[in-house]
């Protein structure tokens, strides 16, 4: 898989590219609106993330030459303008996603594969580990060919440590993705906990093979 | 005391002295030219009797005033001739008036062509003087009721027309609010005062509302410019706590350092939020069911409610549908929502009226009314809230704002209640 990272300021640009590289993805970067232009030119990336607000160019701009060139890069916008008029604007003109600065990057890995997922024609949008499968579609969980019943809040959990598998999860992470902008109180980390600890016993009980660690007042790692 | 009666009352003290002094002279002017005309006329009296005496000499013995107005009597030489001509004011009896009264003599000395000496007095009447300055009193009291009356009511004409400009800039500036579309429109005038006046407050204003905008606009640059570094910073810990997680303290160091970088974020995000609903860009042409979000709402709570064992009551006593932000009607009900579970107790109650023109969101709490003037402020908090913005009770009151809606904070039967209503 190919990930182009359009994006200007170069600490964010590391931070990404360095997150990705350990998903196995080749990481490229372009610093600037000619750089990006160029590279969307020569090469097909399965993933373009894609600054609007860009030195010497509109990041929108580049939006709308992929889709004059009728390429068929996804693209997911990552803005600092989290305002409702951009995001149409940026989804209208054929991106797949839009995310706004500041952003957790397990949150922009979980929307990257959804996004791959998307596209990725054929077959069932389903990721197996170990002897449980999760259906992104049909929103089930089996373990060895039984359904487990979750709940939608317990589903979304789930799913985003499957896409999040073996990387540490730091659990603001997990309460945006989740919970949005319900949570955002440092005493709602515990009810987290006991969200997860229903989860784990769920899972457990299925005679799933794998375990939700918890790190001490850090977060959570699904270790496969 | 109104501008109208202060011109009245400096009027009023000064025409008092005006017209009294005015008064004096006018009399004293009057009474001399009274004297001077009499004295002539006893002047002429005088030489038309002296020649008669001369012809008809039966007048030279006519020693009472009687029924006419002069005496003769005969004097010596010597007396005659040292005497001179006196006039005076003596008192007389008037059969008329039944009283003495004051009348003009004219005493004087001639001598017939046999050298005999008389002396003859002529009397006129007077002018009855303490009637004269009764009568001139009354007319000036009437004189001066008179001139205030009218300036009072020309004063109220004029002054009214005159200042009409003045007031209605008055009632446009008290109309007027920092912040709010409403356009400045100075009055119309011909006066110069009142264009310069209007014109120097027109570029006041317009000073003002650039200042507002300028500084409006500066918190949205600010707060956005702010987010990039933020999400530099939280992403580079999120890679270091994965990457070399050190000892379990050191992690949980590096996790609180994001957990304030976090809190930083939200609220940058919540001033860019209130400065958004305040600059107006948010539109207001959706139709927003707020039954059915309220009922979304509090199912995503679900879990939360749960595990802090709160009860919620949802009681829709009608449906509100209503034109509204859709964006905005989520946020509003998310931030409240937040705040009665946030502000709640374990085994709590949080109560939502649904009414045909607006909501209540009650929740028990600390039993202890909060300030109803502070608690939609910004940054008002709890102490015991140190993790939360202070920017929730903010940016329900903006929204409520921006849809002309009316927002307000009550404390009864231990519920907390803050009422959002529609149309008042």
């Amino acid at each position: 898989m190919k990930i182009l990272i359009i994006e200007d300021e170069e600490g964010l640009r590391d931070n990404i590219s360095q997150f990705l590289n350990k998903e196995q993805y080749t990481v490229e970067t372009a610093g600037d609106f000619h750089a990006a232009m160029e590279k969307i030119a020569g090469y097909d990336y399965d993933c373009i993330l894609l600054d609007v607000g860009l030195p010497n160019g509109n990041g929108l701009d580049i939006l709308k030459s992929l889709k004059f060139r009728q390429k068929r890069d996804n693209v997911i916008i990552i803005s600092a303008r989290d305002s409702l008029d951009d995001k149409l604007e940026g989804l209208g003109l054929g991106a797949d996603d839009y995310l706004t600065k500041p952003f957790h990057l397990a949150e922009l890995n979980a929307r990257i594969k959804a996004v791959l997922r998307r596209k990725a024609l054929g077959g069932r949008n389903v990721v197996k580990l170990n002897n449980m499968e999760l259906d992104f579609d049909e929103r089930t969980v089996s373990v060895s060919g039984t359904d487990i019943h979750l709940n939608r809040k317990e589903f979304d959990i789930l799913a985003f440590f499957v896409v999040n598998k073996n990387r540490l999860i730091y659990k603001s992470a997990l309460a945006e993705h989740v919970w949005g902008d319900h949570m955002d109180n440092a005493d709602n980390f515990d009810f987290i906990y006991s969200q997860i600890k229903n989860l784990r016993k769920k899972l457990k009980e299925h005679g799933t093979n794998l375990e939700i660690q918890a790190i001490y007042g850090v977060g959570y790692k699904l270790t496969v | 005391m109104k501008l109208l009666n202060h011109t009245l009352l400096y009027l009023s003290a000064s025409l008092v002295f005006i017209l009294s002094t005015w008064a004096v002279v006018f009399y004293f002017s009057m009474m001399d030219e009274v004297y001077d005309s009499i004295d002539d006329g006893l002047e002429n009296y005088k030489i038309l009797i002296i020649k008669k005496a001369i012809q008809d000499t039966t007048l030279l013995s006519k020693r009472d005033f009687g029924e006419s107005n002069y005496a003769i009597r005969p004097v010596a030489r010597e007396w005659a001739l040292q005497a001179t001509e006196v006039f005076k004011d003596t008192a007389m009896y008037m059969q008329y008036e039944e009283d003495y009264e004051i009348v003009r003599m004219l005493t004087t000395y001639f001598s017939t062509s046999d050298n005999r000496y008389y002396e003859l007095k002529i009397i006129a009447s007077m002018v009855e003087e303490d009637d004269l300055v009764a009568d001139l009193l009354h007319a000036l009291l009437w004189l001066y009721l008179a001139v205030i009356a009218s300036a009072f009511i020309i004063n109220n004409w004029v002054l009214r027309k005159i200042w009409r400009p003045f007031y209605q800039l008055q009632d446009e500036l008290k109309g007027f609010r920092l912040g709010e579309d409403k356009l400045f429109h100075p009055p119309e005038t011909k006066v110069r005062e009142f264009r310069d006046m209007n014109e120097t407050v027109a570029v006041l204003l317009k000073a003002n509302i650039e200042v507002f905008q300028q500084q409006k606009q500066f918190i949205e640059n600010a707060s956005h410019e702010l987010q990039t570094p933020l999400a530099i910073a939280i992403n580079k810990l999120e890679l270091l706590l994965e990457q070399s997680p050190g000892t379990d303290e050191q992690a949980q160091r590096l996790a609180n350092v994001i957990q304030h970088l976090e809190r930083m974020t939200r609220l940058n995000k919540s001033l860019l939020l209130l400065s958004k609903i305040e600059n107006k860009q948010f539109s207001q042409d959706q139709t927003v069911d707020f039954n059915a979000r309220l009922r979304q709402q509090v199912d995503d709570f679900t879990e939360l409610l749960n595990y802090k064992d709160i009860r919620v009551e949802l009681i829709e006593q009608a449906n509100l549908t209503q034109r509204f932000n859709a964006d905005l009607a989520d946020i509003l009900i998310t931030n409240l929502l937040k705040n009665a579970v946030v502000h709640n107790y374990e085994g709590g109650l949080i109560r939502i009226t649904v009414m045909g023109n607006g909501f209540e969101i009650a929740n028990t709490g600390k039993k202890q009314a909060l300030d109803p003037e502070k608690v939609f402020t910004r940054f008002y908090k709890s102490p015991d809230q140190t993790s939360s913005t202070g920017l929730g009770l903010a940016i329900v009151k903006a929204i409520a704002q921006f849809h002309r809606a009316h927002v307000s904070y009550t404390y009864t039967d231990n519920l907390h209640r803050i009422r959002f209503e529609l149309f008042t």
